[in-house]
């Protein structure tokens, strides 16, 4: 018995410790102090220092003691993968943390902050684990519906409500067209374990318009093009580390899960949802790309940057081979580390001065030299140029979706790589090159960002030159 | 010899930059790092030749890591002739170029004038060149490709003159699309190739010993050989030549037509002739009828500018079509002009920019009109430029005659009617280069003073004597004695021929 509930730990140990954490949280504001006429204590700055820790601990400890085994009916899982994909998503929650700082030491409401955001990773680590549709479908909602309570965060601002509004609807669209497919689904195969999906399908057009179905659900919220209409409004909208996490974190855990339904459990039907991949793939791609290079508000930018970086991975999940999954989970981790660089130093920016605009960035150089380098190699990296390690992803990731044959979507990418360095160039050249009579004052960056930002460059130089990371997944999916 | 070196010294170089403060400090280390690369691909030509004598294979000092194993990505390096006179030239342009930027050029954007910026962005675009001529995997050539794409953008859009943020940008965007051609290219060569353990290979020296399938040789070759000719300005894509080069400071105009213009002409040698030499016969009459319109309309379009930088920059694209048309005339001779070509111009046009921009930084102007007599008030300066512009109108003597002959004498073993025509217009094109050469020389350095302003001016200062007499012992040492560089590059051409001939 007590060896069951060992492995019972053990195994949903990542969602125990999160859990955990949610708890502390929850206690420190319970127990919170009040001034004498019933107003809470401003204590902002000890909640941000214990989040972090705690996030950090919860890192940390994502690296030991990590068993396989199967759960609840087999309806939930945990390898060595899924292990390590949830601690990338750790790290990431980590970074927005760290990076939120600024914003958050003024905001009235950081507890609850806390606890939606991570309530939305406990979701999406139960995503990651799921082997049963109904357990996936849960996890999913419950990493939404918190978030759209995030995007409003920033309570004053009219944008950010209309935002949250806006995405509340989409997800729910999303979520009943997912709804929707996996009933069609129980209804032809009488199963909806993970493991009994495979035998099941027969590939009759019922289940290939369920598959549609779960494509387009997996669509929204990855936003690929001709489901992407939510994302620049609400990029925009919501407060720049809530555009952090959804933009990397989100997607990325939404990524992790559709290469491993796709890959396992549709494998079946391979041929089918190949081509739906490679048409999201290319409309993702220049659609994404075309809205960037017209864009003036550097958030916007990052978002349809971010369409059209999704574009790319969907290139490289159209492989269809061990290389494809490997290199989508290694884009994915120079991707939080890029988009968190340059999301970062946009967020401090924006929090300080609440400028946003391409123009606003003129003559930054002049005044933020490490913030510009930073916020420059950061872009070099999304731009897929070395020694960054942008590079080495796009790279893997073009090589895979080549492996299958299909060059004709390869080049395409490779054309849609120019037109995105002319956007990310466009940033650098504002920064270094124009001459501004009132450019943004010098930041002194507290401990956390400065912190996160670090982190980041760290991981953006050395992630790509070092190749043990990529030999590591590599093994991770081998030995699946 | 630790090949390396050659990265690790412009490494720590940059880096060492990155902890100086003042200009002079930065500037020394430039100096010294630059100098050290100089002796270090002196030795390194010296041990080539002593280890060639008793060494047969066709790389040297190799080394070959794995780097991402199950992609069969291996950093392997070596050298042959061909990359060692590419890494003595680059090695000779940068230390000029350190040179030239004795006193900096003006930067906009922010705090004075960014020494520090501008020569570790300069080290960072040498270590880009010199990576790429050691790499013998193609991975690693793609990867030190594209290193040196960024610095180039940042050095012309910072430090560069006239519409500097649309050259730059121009620059940037054409070879980024010329580096996805190569993409393409090199993609497909990999997933096409079968070793024995069932992975695909980016090894050079191993593709080069398979035979890849004529099918996917004819669909790849236009990507890889369009896309590295781009960087080495192939007609109609060289556009970015006239613009980039005119709006860059001198130093990184020298990098540009000196060095980055033949990491091109060295790609498409040996990445697109050796490694699909079944495509490069197939293609070679599209790459001769391209390159003898880049050498035409180059010096005719050359004959129509004003601007000293722009005179330099249109004859540059004339100029290294000579490379390209060497390489399609698939001949022995050939290609190792296309090879002389390369070294020949990246000296000379060095030598043309530099001393086009010691007058521009006197005189303010690079206007032909504008400019009379200077030979009188810098006769040194004006020297230098009556010499580079000889040794580009091909004077015997210089680097140029040499180069340019070998190029014709092996273009005209091509018997086939169409092959003659092409070399015939190519010939002709160096009295329109002597048009244009003479009429520059006339009017700016010879004749009387256009400008009674220009009496206060001085003459070269000692760094720029020392920049232009690097280059000039270059020009001249290949002029006077090219057989060095003919054995130095002998056994690597060879190869490539036995890989045209092999099938």
């Amino acid at each position: 018995m007590t060896d069951q509930l060992i492995d019972f730990f053990l195994l949903m140990k990542s969602e125990l410790l999160l859990l955990a954490v949610i708890f502390i949280m929850l206690f420190m504001n319970i127990t919170a102090k009040e001034n004498a006429d019933g107003t809470p204590v401003d204590n902002n700055h000890s909640i941000l220092v214990t989040a972090n820790i705690l996030l950090l601990l919860n890192f940390l400890a994502g690296f030991f003691m990590n068993t396989s085994g199967n759960l609840f009916g087999d309806s939930f899982t945990s390898t060595e993968l899924t292990a390590f994909q949830k601690n990338i998503l750790n790290l990431g929650t980590l970074l927005v943390s760290l990076q939120s700082y600024t914003w958050l030491k003024t905001h009235k409401h950081v507890m609850e902050f806390y606890m939606l955001l991570l309530a939305t990773l406990l979701g999406m680590f139960l995503m990651i684990s799921s082997q049963h549709m109904l357990l996936f479908y849960l996890g999913l909602e419950l990493s939404t519906i918190p978030l759209a309570a995030l995007v409003n965060f920033d309570l004053e601002k009219k944008k950010s409500a209309e935002a949250a509004m806006k995405m509340i609807m989409m997800s729910a669209f999303s979520s009943a067209l997912l709804l929707f497919g996996i009933s069609l689904f129980y209804g032809t195969m009488g199963t909806l374990h993970f493991q009994e999906i495979p035998a099941a399908l027969n590939g009759s057009d019922l289940q290939l318009y369920c598959l549609i179905l779960l494509i387009a659900a997996f669509g929204f919220k990855i936003s690929a093009v001709p489901f992407h209409f939510w994302t620049a409004d609400v990029y925009e909208g919501a407060p720049v580390p809530v555009t952090s996490y959804l933009s990397v974190i989100s997607k990325g855990s939404i990524l992790f899960v559709m290469t491993t339904v796709l890959y396992n459990v549709f494998a079946g039907m391979g041929v089918e949802w190949y081509l739906i991949i490679c048409v999201l793939a290319v409309a993702t791609m220049i659609t994404g790309n075309i809205f960037a290079v017209r864009q003036q508000n550097l958030k916007r930018l990052l978002a349809f940057s971010s369409i059209a970086q999704v574009g790319f991975i969907l290139v490289g999940m159209s492989g269809q081979n061990t290389e494809g999954a490997v290199s989508v989970t290694y884009f994915i981790i120079i991707y939080i580390f890029s988009n968190l660089a340059a999301l970062g130093v946009i967020s401090v920016v924006s929090a300080l001065t609440g400028k946003e605009k391409i123009s606003d960035y003129k003559g930054f150089y002049k005044t933020n030299p490490m913030l510009s380098w930073i916020l420059a190699i950061a872009l070099f990296s999304l731009a897929g140029i070395p020694p960054t390690s942008g590079f080495f992803g796009k790279f893997f990731l073009l090589l895979a979706g080549a492996g299958n044959g299909n060059y004709t979507l390869v080049i395409i990418a490779a054309l849609n790589m120019i037109v995105s360095l002319y956007y990310y160039l466009k940033i650098v050249k504002a920064v270094f090159m124009d001459a501004n009579e009132e450019p943004i004052p010098t930041i002194n960056l507290a401990f956390f960002p400065k912190a996160g930002l670090l982190i980041c460059l760290i991981g953006i130089i050395v992630t790509g030159l070092a190749s043990g990371s990529y030999n590591y997944i590599q093994e991770l999916f081998a030995s699946l | 010899m630790n090949l390396n070196l050659l990265i690790l010294i412009p490494f720590l170089t940059a880096m060492a930059i990155l902890f100086c403060r003042s200009l002079p400090a930065v500037r020394s280390i430039a100096l010294a790092g630059s100098a050290i690369q100089l002796v270090l691909s002196l030795v390194l030509f010296y041990l080539f030749s002593q280890e060639r004598m008793i060494n047969e294979s066709l790389m040297l000092f190799e080394q070959n890591i794995v780097w991402f194993k199950t992609l069969n990505i291996n950093y392997h390096i070596g050298v042959d002739g061909i990359s060692v006179s590419m890494i003595l030239l680059t090695a000779f342009v940068v230390l000029a170029g350190v040179l030239v930027s004795w006193k900096m050029p003006k930067a906009t954007g922010g705090d004075g004038e960014m020494g520090r910026e501008f020569f570790f962005l300069l080290m960072f675009l040498s270590l880009g060149a010199y990576g790429f001529f050691i790499s013998l995997d193609l991975f690693t050539l793609f990867f030190f490709l594209e290193v040196a794409v960024i610095p180039k953008f940042l050095l012309i859009g910072i430090w560069g003159s006239g519409k500097k943020e649309y050259a730059a940008m121009k620059l940037a965007l054409m070879l980024m699309g010329g580096s996805a051609l190569v993409f393409v290219g090199l993609a497909g060569l990999y997933l096409n190739t079968y070793t024995a353990t069932g992975l695909h290979t980016f090894d050079i020296l191993e593709i080069a010993n398979m035979s890849i399938n004529l099918d996917m040789q004819l669909l790849f070759f236009p990507f890889a050989f369009v896309g590295f000719g781009i960087f080495t300005a192939i007609f109609p894509f060289h556009t970015w030549v006239p613009d980039g080069h005119s709006s860059a400071p001198t130093a990184a105009s020298m990098f540009l037509a000196g060095i980055s213009m033949k990491l091109g002409g060295y790609g498409c040698l040996r990445a697109a002739v050796l490694l699909m030499p079944e495509a490069a016969h197939y293609y070679s009459g599209w790459i001769v009828a391209l390159s003898a319109i880049a050498i035409i309309y180059g010096a005719f379009a050359t004959m129509m500018q004003t601007d000293l930088k722009y005179i330099n920059a249109y004859s540059s694209v004339s100029h290294c079509g000579f490379v390209l048309l060497g390489i399609g005339m698939l001949t022995h001779t050939a290609i190792m002009g296309a090879v002389m070509q390369m070294v020949s111009h990246g000296l000379m046009t060095a030598l043309f920019f530099a001393a086009i921009g010691m007058i521009y930084e006197r005189t303010h102007t690079r206007e032909v009109k504008k400019l009379g007599g200077l030979l009188k008030i810098m006769p040194f300066i004006s020297t230098v430029f009556v010499i580079a512009g000889l040794c580009s109108l091909g004077l015997p003597g210089f680097s140029g005659f040499v180069a340019e002959m070998t190029v014709f004498v092996g273009a005209w073993e091509q018997v086939d009617a169409m092959y003659r025509l092409a070399t015939i217009l190519a010939c002709a094109s160096i009295v329109v280069t002597a048009v244009y050469i003479l009429r520059a020389v006339g009017k700016a350095i010879m004749g009387p003073i256009a400008d009674q302003h220009h009496l206060e001016l001085t003459d070269a200062r000692w760094n720029e004597k020392m920049a232009a007499g690097i280059l000039i012992i270059g020009i001249v040492a290949i002029g006077i004695a090219p057989f060095w560089l003919t054995e130095l590059v002998t056994p690597g051409t060879t190869a490539i021929m036995n890989q045209l001939n092999g099938f």
